[in-house]
């Protein structure tokens, strides 16, 4: 994993280039040199300083499309249907274009990059050296987006043939394509304005679609030429850069689809030109994807510059987990704290609940969601249209942009991803007929609906059903500490019936003994073990009672670390395993192991004891380069090992979890 | 269940040959008349269950199915301490007209329930059909009150059954949504339920026939066949096998304690099936020998899984470890929105047991009728709604009941 990566951290991508193809212009015929087949070390990355001057309008982008020449038509305004998209609740639903979509993505696919793609801008680099520095400039912020295009199995020879006639159309296509809403909020981003993309963009708004077709035939041709005059020119170089190839070592075989990678790179690159465009309120849209892929450099650098909580990745990760956010913890807080006042794109009782989920002051599925929503109710109580603005439009941004901001401070559970998803289609529902105060009355009784029915009266319900299961002399088992468990523990011991509860708990965050605390204080009687001695204590156990996360299409529960093992072992003994969860939770995401969506705790919680000085081992090492400290907080259990699923629409079994989500969901959530 | 059905492959049939067919019309539409010699005029009142020691529902089945030993019957009159029959309600349509007063669901139910050839369910909506022509409401919601009152003492008088409970409970809900908004008034409504649950006895007798015409597929020449106990739909099942010419071997086990096995035999054979009879305990033995597994059930839970006859689940268990499929025969009626977790965790249905020679009072007898086979025990439910997968039920029980 490492040594694909590292090439194309080594350039800090402080360029942005905007390049915009004036058909006919000699300067660009010459200059726009499709990539030459050439490979060079990512260490000859060139200076810095050598940025685009900042008047020169002469530097275009040549963009071949990714794919057969016919097809780039079709095929790269909307990228989009080529690519599974992530059923994130928190895609980004304002920008509703196709290339706003296609931006907002293309870190799912990241992981698909290859060597060679991240190579192929270097060596094209070397080969127009006058240049290097605005085409690096684009290539780089590009470079995961190309991956996301399906080019990986092409036949790349054939394809780089046939890709070339096109690209001026494609690039004129996809710049014009750009939403107008897309925006990247990048300081650093140096724009520049050539002639004709100024004038495309100040009528972009009104002729978006019908723009792309309009590149005549001449102009076509033109761009054709120029290509093939260019990459004549650029065949040339590789001889002279071939001495720097030695550095990868790579055969000059090997450099045939890098060109062609490199080009729906800098497609990609020209779609991002949208960041000249940017305000403030475009930043809101502009949050990170929920499922972001923490290993790719670019995308990270990039969320973190737009983050308001300025977090400390932790520098060494477990290999398998690098995908997934890890942070230093405990730094942020103050630096949080003295923002409060500065910051006003996110609202007070918002930030507030950011903070808490930061500290960890509120954790456990129900109590996060309960309080996000209670704090977009406020949010929704004081908000107010801005002039020229439709407040559905307008307020689901703004929604936006605190998820985006809470997701900084804790990556959002599936439940929380629900109830956001519910809150937006509320709002786009809101007809415009109402007026504003109406509107955001409704909003505030829907969000409170949501609170009461699915949460609170959920719970009720669950509590009613499962308590019918516990029997006089059963020996109940629960791990780690979950509401909906507590609550049928308490209902069931106030109807009087005669049970003992195993309280099984794990480190480092220790929750049971807090259960423990409450169920001993209603008089229960309690045993209390680590989950060590989960194969003992299961002798003795009749039956487990679990609470989830979420619980996932295919009957998988997603929960608390040690929850899988502990319903495996149960299985093993024949003990059925209930879980609890309400129905607001399921997800139609189906997934198979605990590495590709998962959230990381802080590493050093599980290096040291606090209070155990005599046992901190680990102390001085947690900085070494071979030691990575591995500290997941959820994991995945099979449907396998559960028994019932007991949910607010009933007892059922885990198979049936897709048919409430299918016969419900749409009710609830979806228009 | 009221909505669709794989009916059309028996009305494909019915077309196919529309001379032949002569529709068993068996199901009378009055409640069978009693033996005289059972009417002793007891006048107790029948609200709860005479002896809740014992499984009316299993009582029932072993009156209809059993092959019932002269002993057996003595101790079984012993336990019960009375005589079981009781005085049979005459024709409910002559006598609600006079007597509207003295009508009591649970006595129309029991006298519905001695006709051999309906199933629990159907004697359930009957007695609720019964309810809602004696039923002196006004208003759809009365009725509704009315009807719900019935069908919750018919349930608790017999809280063993079932069937009995998923008959009760699915007419309660096509009640609920046949609202009388759908007609403009509430004597149409009225008289379109009670032709729903007149019709219901036939959409019964439908669904075995389509049972058995979906089973055929999975009956090949040569193969043999083991089946526990005595169902209805299983002998369907073999006997339109049988019809259709095709060869197989049937292998039945007793059936202890009421031995509804060797009814079975007798039934097939008179068929000219070739006819094994095993005891109960040497199904482990024969399971090698055995191409298939046919049971029945008396309910079909919310799992997927079923529970029957006691033997089922250790049936399940040996043909599972010796990769056998195991098929279940089940009419849509019978699913049920219960999910138990365990054999423990059900009503318990008791029976007496003979054991031929008389019991120490120190020695304990498990007397329960019937237990639970999970559902990962099971290949194939053939119902009338189709061939489904076990977690299929879930599926249909909640699109039916939420």
């Amino acid at each position: 994993m490492e040594p694909r990566r590292s090439p194309r951290t080594v350039i800090d991508p402080k360029v942005r280039q905007v390049g915009f193809f004036a058909p006919g212009a000699p300067p660009e015929r010459s200059v726009s040199v499709p990539p030459a087949p050439i490979v060079s070390s990512s260490s000859s990355s060139p200076p810095v300083s050598d940025l685009s001057p900042s008047g020169n309008s002469l530097s275009p982008v040549m963009i071949p499309p990714p794919r057969h020449s016919s097809a780039d038509n079709a095929l790269l305004p909307s990228p989009s249907p080529s690519r599974p998209v992530p059923a994130s609740p928190l895609r980004r639903d304002s920008l509703t274009t196709a290339a706003g979509r296609s931006y907002s993505k293309p870190s799912d696919f990241f992981p698909a990059m290859s060597l060679t793609a991240s190579s192929s801008y270097a060596g094209r680099m070397v080969g127009n050296a006058e240049f290097s520095a605005d085409l690096r400039g684009n290539t780089v912020k590009v470079v995961p987006t190309a991956s996301s295009f399906p080019s990986g199995g092409f036949d790349l020879t054939a394809v780089k043939a046939s890709s070339v006639p096109a690209t001026g159309l494609t690039t004129v296509s996809v710049v014009k394509m750009m939403p107008p809403g897309i925006t990247v909020y990048d300081p650093e981003i140096i724009v520049e304005k050539v002639g004709g993309s100024v004038e495309v963009q100040n009528d972009r708004p009104e002729r978006s679609k019908p723009l792309k077709e309009k590149t005549s035939k001449a102009e076509r041709r033109a761009l054709q030429e120029a290509q093939r005059a260019a990459k004549a020119e650029g065949s040339k170089v590789p001889a002279s850069s071939g001495a720097v190839m030695g550095a990868n070592a790579k055969p000059i075989k090997a450099t045939k689809p890098h060109s062609q990678k490199n080009d729906s790179a800098t497609v990609a690159g020209s779609e991002k030109r949208g960041g000249d465009r940017l305000s403030e309120k475009d930043r809101k849209k502009d949050a990170p994807h929920p499922r972001m892929q923490y290993d790719d450099k670019i995308r990270v650098e990039k969320a973190k510059r737009r983050a308001v909580v300025k977090q400390t990745e932790a520098k060494n990760r477990v290999e398998l987990f690098r995908h997934l956010p890890q942070y230093e913890h405990g730094t942020q807080l103050p630096d949080l704290e003295s923002k409060f006042f500065q910051l006003d794109p996110v609202h007070p009782a918002v930030y507030k609940v950011g903070l808490q989920y930061l500290s960890g002051s509120i954790s456990g599925g129900n109590a996060r969601c309960i309080a996000m929503l209670e704090a977009f109710r406020e949010a929704i109580k004081d908000y107010s249209t801005p002039s020229e603005k439709t407040l559905s439009r307008d307020l689901t941004a703004k929604i936006s942009s605190y998820v985006s901001f809470l997701i900084e401070c804790r990556p959002l559970s599936i439940s929380m991803g629900n109830a956001i998803r519910f809150l937006k289609s509320c709002i786009a529902k809101v007809p415009l007929t109402l007026s504003e105060s109406e509107a955001k009355a409704s909003l505030q009784s829907d969000v409170e609906h949501f609170i009461n029915e699915k949460i609170i009266l959920a719970d009720n319900v669950i509590v009613n059903h499962a308590v019918t299961k516990i029997r006089d002399g059963d020996v109940l088992l629960t791990y780690g500490s979950s509401s909906a468990v507590e609550m049928i523990l308490l209902h069931a011991h106030e109807l009087g019936k005669q049970f003992r509860v195993v309280v099984v708990d794990s480190r480092p965050k220790l929750e049971g003994k807090l259960l423990l605390r409450r169920l001993v204080g209603k008089g229960l009687s309690c045993t209390y073990t680590n989950i060590n001695a989960i194969s003992y204590i299961m002798r003795e156990v009749t039956q487990v009672f679990l609470g989830a996360s979420s619980v996932l299409s295919n009957g998988t529960v997603y929960s608390r670390v040690g929850t899988a093992c502990v319903a495996m072992v149960a299985h093993e003994f024949r003990v059925p395993v209930l879980v609890c969860c309400e129905a607001y939770k399921f997800h139609e995401r189906v997934q198979l192991d605990s590495i590709c969506s998962n959230e990381l705790g802080d590493p050093d919680v599980i290096s040291e004891v606090p209070g155990r000085d005599d046992i901190n081992y680990l102390d001085g090492l947690t900085n070494s380069e071979n030691l990575q400290l591995l500290n997941l907080i959820y994991d995945v259990t099979p449907s396998d090992y559960v028994s019932m699923i007991v949910t607010d629409y009933g007892m059922v079994p885990p198979t049936s979890v897709p048919v409430i989500v299918r016969e419900y969901r749409r009710e609830h959530v979806w228009v | 269940m009221w909505r669709r059905s794989a009916s059309f492959i028996l009305d494909q049939r019915i077309q196919h040959d529309a001379a032949s067919t002569s529709k068993p019309e068996t199901l009378s539409l009055s409640p069978p008349q009693t033996e005289a010699s059972h009417m002793a005029a007891s006048v107790e009142p029948f609200n709860q269950n005479p002896n809740p020691k014992i499984s009316a529902y299993y009582q029932t089945r072993a009156a209809h199915t059993g092959v019932v030993t002269p002993d057996w019957l003595a101790q079984a009159q012993a336990a019960v301490g009375r005589q079981t029959e009781d005085l049979p309600s005459p024709e409910p349509d002559l006598k609600e007209s006079d007597s509207g007063k003295s009508f009591s669901v649970i006595k129309e139910f029991d006298n519905w329930r001695k006709q051999p050839d309906l199933a629990e369910a159907v004697a359930a909506i009957r007695a609720l059909a019964a309810v809602i022509r004696v039923s002196e409401a006004t208003t759809m919601m009365e009725l509704e009150i009315e009807l719900k009152k019935a069908s919750d003492s018919l349930k608790s008088w017999d809280t063993t059954s079932i069937s009995l409970t998923a008959g009760c409970d699915l007419f309660m809900r096509y009640v609920t949504r046949t609202s009388a908004l759908e007609y403009e008034d509430f004597n149409s409504a009225r008289s379109r339920l009670i032709e729903r649950a007149e019709k219901f006895g036939e959409i019964s007798y439908k669904a075995r026939r389509i049972i058995a015409m979906l089973s055929q597929d999975f009956i090949f020449d040569g193969c043999t066949i083991l089946v526990h106990g005595f169902s209805r739909v299983v002998l369907e099942v073999l006997k339109t096998a049988a019809q259709n010419k095709k060869l197989f071997r049937v292998l039945c086990t007793e059936g202890r304690p009421d031995r509804t096995g060797l009814r079975l035999s007798n039934e097939l054979a008179k068929l000219d099936v070739p006819v094994k009879l095993l005891i109960d305990s040497a199904v482990a033995y024969s399971m090698d020998e055995i191409d298939m597994v046919f049971v029945g059930a008396d309910g079909v839970v919310e799992s997927g899984g079923i529970i029957n006859m006691m033997g089922t689940y250790q049936i399940a268990l040996v043909a599972h470890s010796m990769n056998k499929p195991v098929y279940v025969a089940a009419e849509s009626y019978k699913f049920a929105r219960l999910y138990p977790l365990d054999q423990k965790d059900m009503a318990p249905a008791l029976r007496p047991i003979d054991f031929g020679v008389p019991i120490p009072s120190k020695v304990e007898v498990e007397t329960s009728a019937r237990d639970y086979t999970p559902p990962q025990y099971l290949t194939l439910l053939f119902t009338d709604l189709g061939v489904l997968s076990p977690s299929v039920v879930s599926d249909e029980l909640i699109q039916l009941y939420l």
